[in-house]
C-alpha cells in the first residue's frame, strides 16, 4: 500500500472481484486500475492512459463496463467486478475471447482486455444491433494496432450466435 | 525455399499467443513485480530550451516519506562518457541525449528529475511538487521558419540511403516539357502512440544481475545499451520483451524509462519499475515534420520527363536524425531526368524517430499526391498515369529486381475496387449531402534481410522448441516462426512452442524494417534444415539405411520419420535414430545474412496499389473514408490472417495520417500542446469501415530464403495520398498539408504557404 502522510487513513473496502471477496484497505486516492494491477496483481486490466481517453483498462462493474482508471476503488464498496481474468483462461475461454482469437481482432494485444470487457458490456446492453452501432458504441476503446474491423468482426460474431441462441 | 508439401506455412493459423494476450495472461513490461518493488517517476520540463537554475524538492520530501531517492543533474550516478557508448545500433549520427546529465534543456519534456518512491501514487505525486526555475532561451520549433537553414548531414544515418546523383537533365526537360505541375507539401509531426506505455522493470538480482523487461523493439540492442552506459557485463544483464504492447519504430532506440530505471536499482541496490505516463510519451520520438517539393513533367502521351524532390525535415540540435524521403521518387516509376535533394534543419525539440514506414510514408505522399495533380494537368485516368510509367527496375541503383508484381497490384485491386466506374472529373460522384470521390497511390517498401539467428531443438517425441531474441510487436511473429517449424519437421502447430523476446536467445536485430519475418523466418528454416542434415548423418551411420545414398535435399521428415522425398518406404522413424544415437533431443542453431553478391545486381521492393473512397459533407467538410481496397505484392504470405492484419493497422495509421494526426506545438514556448489521447485523435471504431485487402500473387526466390519479403510498413505507404487524392476527386480541392481537417477543406485551395503566411 502506498505509505500514507499519517494524516491519512486508508478506508476499508469489500470488492467481489471475478466472484471472489476481498476485504481490502485502500487509500482514498488508489484508482480501481491501480488497485487491480498494483495491489491485486490483476494485470490483464491495462494503462494506457490513466485519464479515460483510451479504454484499455475497461472492467465490468456490476456488468456494466466503466474505465476502471476514472474510478476511485473506494467507490465501488461492495461492488461486483469483472475483469478479463475473470471472463475465461486460456484453456476455457469465454466466447468474445474466443470470436477475438478467431477473428485476429488483436495484434500486439495491449487494448485487447479493455475491447473485450467493453465488447461484453455492449452486447449486455442489448442497444448494438448493426456494425455501424457496433463501431459507434465500441468507440471509447482504441486500438492503435488498427485491428478495428476485426473486432467489429468479433463482435457482430458473437452478437449473431447470441441472436440466433435465443431464437431457437 | 520451404518445399514440404504438407502445408503450416501459408496457413489461416491463429495467433498462437491469441489466447494469452485474450485472457489478460500475456505480461507486459510494466506488469512484473516482487515485494518491495520501488516506483518511478519522471519530472518534465516545462521550457523547450535553456538550463535548469534551481530544483526545490522541499515540499516533495515533506509530503512524502515514501521517497526513497530522486535524482537530479546534480547527483546522478556517473554512467559512460563516450558518446560511442550511449549510441545503440539504431542510432542516428550526433551527441546522444543522456538522461539527468547537466543544466542543459534540449527539448519540451525532457525528464529534469527522476523520483523513486515506495508506490507509484507516492512517485507520481512527489514528482509533481518539485519545483524548477529555469532560465529560458528563445525555442525554435517551427520548421517553416528554418527553411533557409538547412543543411545536408555530413555524417549519412546507418542503413539510410542518401538520395542518389541526379541522372539526366531534369531542370531542362521541366522547361520543355509537355505539361508540367510543381507543387510544396507539408506534414506535421506525429506520435506513434502505441497502447502500452513505454515501461521498464528492473529486478535486482542478491548477486548484483539485473533482469530488465523493457518495452523495446529488441531486447539484445537494449542489453547492449545497458552494459555499455554502466560499464556491465553481458552476463549479469538479461532484457526481457516477450509481449511488447505496439510500438511502431518508438521502441526501437533504447529510451530514457530504461536508462532512469537501471540507474535507480543499481544505485539503490532494489528493484525498480518506471512506467512512463501517456504525457511523457509525447516527450519521446516522433515522425519529423517536413517541407517538401515536387516537380513532375511528362510527355503529350504522360510518360515522365522530369522527376524533381526536394525535402527538408526537422531533426534536433544534438542529432542528425535521416529517413529516406525523396528516393522513391527516382524508382516508383520510370524517369531519366531526375534530381533528388533531401536536407535537415535543426529544432529545439527531441530526435525525431523511425515511425511505420519512415521515410516512404512522408516521401509517397508528396509524389504520389505530384502524380495526381499530374493526371490532371495530363488528362489521364491516375490509374493510367502510373501504368504508362511503370518501370521494372530500380534506376536509382541500376539493379534488377528481385521481383514487382505492381501491374498485378494495380489490376486485381482496381477491379476489387470498381475503379472503372470512377467519374474523371472531380464533383462528379455525390449521394445526398456528401461529395463522393476515388482516389489511388501506389505503395513501395524495401524489403530487407537482416542478419539473424534461430535454434531449433526437436524432441524425440515430435516437440520441438524454436528460439531467437526476435519480438513480436503484434506482427505475428511467434506464430510464422511455429509454422516454419511446423512444416520443416512436419508436426502441427500446437506441438512448436517459441521462446522469443529475450536477449540471452540466438542473436536477431531489433525488430523493424518489415524484415523479421523473412530474417528470423529464414533463421529458423535453416536451423530445421541442420535438424535434417543431423538425422541424415545418424541414419547413414548405419551400412544397412535405405537412406545411405541420399543427400539432404532428397530426404523429407514427415509423420516421425525421415525418409526419401520419391519414395516413402525408404523410411527410418526418427527417434529410432535418436535412441541409436543415445539422444533424446536434436538442436541445431540457423543462420542468415543479406547475399552481398546478390545485392550488388538486385535490389528488393514490396509493392501495394492503395484505393481509396471518400465522402466529403459539402457544408461541414467532414471526411468518412468508407472504403480502401490495399493490394499488395510482398512476395510469400506466410499466414494470411495475420498478414492481413499487418496491411489493416498500416492502412489505419495512414488514414489517421491523412485525416486527424497532428502533434501540435506552441511556437512562442516549444511546447507539445496535444499531448494525450483525447487531443491527439489516432483513428477510432467509428472512424473505421470497410477495408480489403488483397494479396496477388508474387514470387521471389531472392528477397529473402523462404521468398518472405515483410509486411508492416507497406501498408501504411500511399495511403496519405490515396486519401488526398480522393478528397480533391470529391471536392475539386486539393490540400497538400497533413493531417487533412476539416477547417483546410472548409478554408478551400489554398497553399499551405498561404496557411503558413
Amino acid at each position: 500500500m502506498p505509505s500514507a502522510p499519517p494524516s491519512l487513513q486508508t478506508v476499508p473496502v469489500t470488492l467481489h472481484i471475478n466472484g471472489k471477496r476481498h476485504d481490502l484497505d485502500v487509500a482514498p486516492w488508489t484508482t480501481l486500475l491501480d488497485l487491480l494491477r498494483e495491489e491485486l496483481k490483476l494485470t490483464g486490466t491495462k494503462k494506457g492512459c490513466d485519464h479515460g481517453q483510451c479504454g484499455a483498462c475497461t472492467v465490468l462493474v456490476d456488468g456494466v463496463r466503466i474505465n476502471s482508471c476514472l474510478s476511485l476503488a473506494v467507490m465501488r464498496n461492495g461492488a461486483e467486478i469483472t475483469t478479463i481474468e475473470g471472463l475465461g483462461t486460456p484453456e476455457r475461454m469465454h466466447p468474445m475471447q474466443r470470436a477475438f482469437v478467431e477473428h485476429d481482432a488483436l495484434q500486439c494485444g495491449y487494448c485487447t482486455p479493455g475491447q473485450i470487457c467493453s465488447a461484453v458490456g455492449l452486447v449486455a446492453e442489448g442497444h448494438a444491433e448493426s456494425r455501424a452501432e457496433i463501431r459507434e458504441l465500441m468507440s471509447g476503446n482504441l486500438c492503435r494496432c488498427g485491428a478495428y474491423t476485426n473486432i467489429a468482426d468479433a463482435v457482430e460474431d458473437v452478437l449473431n450466435q447470441q441472436q440466433k441462441a435465443a431464437a431457437e | 525455399m520451404l518445399t514440404n508439401e504438407r502445408r503450416q506455412v501459408g496457413r489461416a493459423v491463429p495467433r498462437i499467443e491469441g489466447p494469452l494476450k485474450a485472457t489478460g495472461r500475456a505480461a507486459y513490461a510494466a506488469e512484473h513485480s516482487e515485494p518491495g518493488l520501488l516506483h518511478g517517476a519522471a519530472v518534465p520540463a516545462t521550457i523547450a530550451r535553456g538550463r535548469i537554475l534551481e530544483i526545490d524538492s522541499r515540499a516533495a520530501k515533506v509530503a512524502f516519506p515514501g521517497i526513497v531517492a530522486i535524482y537530479t543533474h546534480e547527483n546522478r550516478p556517473d554512467a559512460a562518457w563516450l558518446d560511442r557508448s550511449w549510441q545503440d545500433d539504431t542510432a542516428p549520427p550526433g551527441h546522444t541525449y543522456r538522461p539527468l546529465q547537466n543544466d542543459r534543456v534540449l527539448f519540451d519534456g525532457q525528464p529534469v528529475a527522476f523520483v523513486v518512491a515506495d508506490s507509484f501514487e507516492n512517485a507520481r505525486d512527489a514528482a509533481a511538487l518539485i519545483k524548477v526555475i529555469y532560465e529560458r532561451d528563445v525555442p525554435e520549433t517551427d520548421l517553416s521558419a528554418k527553411l533557409a537553414e538547412r543543411y545536408e548531414p555530413p555524417k549519412k544515418r546507418n542503413g539510410i540511403s542518401p538520395p542518389p546523383e541526379p541522372r539526366g537533365k531534369p531542370e531542362q526537360a521541366f522547361d520543355e516539357a509537355h505539361v508540367t505541375i510543381s507543387a510544396d507539401y507539408f506534414i506535421e509531426n506525429e506520435h506513434h502512440n502505441p497502447m502500452e506505455l513505454f515501461a521498464t522493470t528492473v529486478l535486482y538480482g542478491e548477486d548484483g544481475s539485473l533482469t530488465v523487461y523493457d518495452k523495446t523493439q529488441g531486447s539484445q540492442n537494449a542489453q547492449k545499451f545497458v552494459c555499455n552506459v554502466f560499464s556491465l557485463k553481458q552476463d549479469k544483464v538479461t532484457v526481457i520483451n516477450a509481449y511488447v504492447g505496439g510500438a511502431f519504430g518508438s521502441g526501437l532506440r533504447p529510451r530514457h524509462q530504461l536508462f532512469l530505471a537501471v540507474m535507480a536499482s543499481l544505485d539503490l541496490k532494489r528493484s525498480v519499475r518506471f512506467e512512463m505516463s501517456r504525457r511523457d510519451m509525447f516527450y519521446l520520438s516522433y515522425r519529423p515534420a517536413m517541407h517538401q517539393t515536387v516537380s513532375l513533367a511528362a510527355d503529350a502521351e504522360g510518360r515522365l520527363t522530369a522527376v524533381m524532390h526536394d525535402t527538408v525535415q526537422a531533426t534536433s540540435r544534438y542529432e542528425d536524425y535521416q529517413e529516406v524521403v525523396v528516393n522513391w521518387s527516382g524508382l516508383a516509376y520510370r524517369c531519366d531526368n531526375v534530381k533528388l535533394t533531401y536536407g535537415l534543419a535543426k529544432l529545439d525539440a527531441a530526435t525525431p524517430g523511425d515511425m511505420r514506414a519512415p521515410g516512404a510514408a512522408s516521401g509517397l505522399f508528396a509524389l504520389e499526391s505530384a502524380m495526381d495533380e499530374l493526371s490532371y494537368a495530363a488528362g489521364l485516368d491516375p490509374l493510367e498515369l502510373r501504368r504508362r510509367n511503370f518501370v521494372h527496375f530500380d534506376q536509382n541503383e541500376n539493379k534488377q529486381l528481385t521481383s514487382k508484381a505492381l501491374r498485378a497490384c494495380y489490376r486485381e485491386g482496381a477491379a476489387r475496387f470498381g475503379w472503372e466506374r470512377r467519374k474523371p472529373a472531380p464533383r462528379a460522384m455525390r449521394e445526398g449531402h456528401e461529395l463522393i470521390g476515388w482516389g489511388m497511390a501506389t505503395g513501395i517498401w524495401e524489403a530487407q534481410l537482416q542478419s539473424a539467428k534461430a535454434r531449433v531443438r526437436l524432441s524425440a517425441n515430435g516437440q520441438v522448441i524454436v528460439q531467437a531474441a526476435a519480438s513480436d510487436i503484434g506482427t505475428g511473429t511467434y506464430t510464422i516462426l511455429a509454422q516454419i517449424a511446423a512444416e520443416a519437421l512436419d508436426v502441427l502447430v500446437e506441438e512448436v512452442s517459441v521462446q522469443i523476446g529475450q536477449s540471452d536467445l540466438p542473436e536477431t536485430s531489433v525488430e523493424g524494417g518489415s524484415w523479421t519475418a523473412a530474417s528470423s523466418g529464414s533463421a529458423v528454416d535453416a536451423a530445421c534444415l541442420a535438424i535434417r542434415q543431423r538425422l541424415l548423418d545418424l541414419a547413414q551411420k548405419d551400412k544397412a539405411s535405405p537412406l545411405k545414398e541420399a543427400t539432404v535435399e532428397e530426404v523429407v521428415i514427415r509423420g516421425g520419420h525421415l525418409r526419401l522425398d520419391v519414395d516413402p518406404k525408404a523410411s527410418v522413424a526418427i527417434s529410432e535414430l535418436m535412441a541409436r544415437a543415445g539422444e533424446t533431443a536434436i538442436e541445431e542453431e540457423g543462420e542468415v545474412g543479406p547475399d552481398a553478391k546478390q545485392m550488388k545486381k538486385f535490389a528488393s521492393y514490396t509493392h501495394s496499389a492503395c484505393f481509396v473512397e471518400v465522402r466529403v459533407d459539402e457544408e461541414l467538410g467532414l471526411v468518412r473514408v468508407t472504403r480502401v481496397v490495399s493490394a499488395v505484392a510482398a512476395g510469400r504470405i506466410l499466414n494470411p490472417k495475420t498478414a492481413r492484419s499487418q496491411i489493416l493497422g498500416g492502412v489505419v495509421m495512414g488514414l489517421g495520417m491523412s485525416l486527424h494526426e497532428e502533434s501540435m506545438i506552441d511556437h512562442r514556448s516549444g511546447r507539445i500542446m496535444n499531448h494525450n489521447l483525447a487531443e491527439y485523435h489516432v483513428p477510432a471504431h467509428a472512424d473505421i469501415h470497410d477495408i480489403d485487402v488483397h494479396f496477388v500473387q508474387e514470387f521471389d526466390n531472392k528477397a529473402s530464403p523462404i521468398g518472405v519479403k515483410g509486411l508492416g510498413e507497406i501498408g501504411i505507404c500511399g495511403v496519405a495520398a490515396a486519401v488526398a487524392n480522393a478528397i480533391f476527386h470529391a471536392t475539386g480541392i486539393r490540400i497538400r498539408h497533413l493531417p487533412i481537417t476539416i477547417d483546410k477543406i472548409l478554408a478551400g485551395d489554398k497553399t499551405p504557404t498561404d496557411r503558413a503566411a
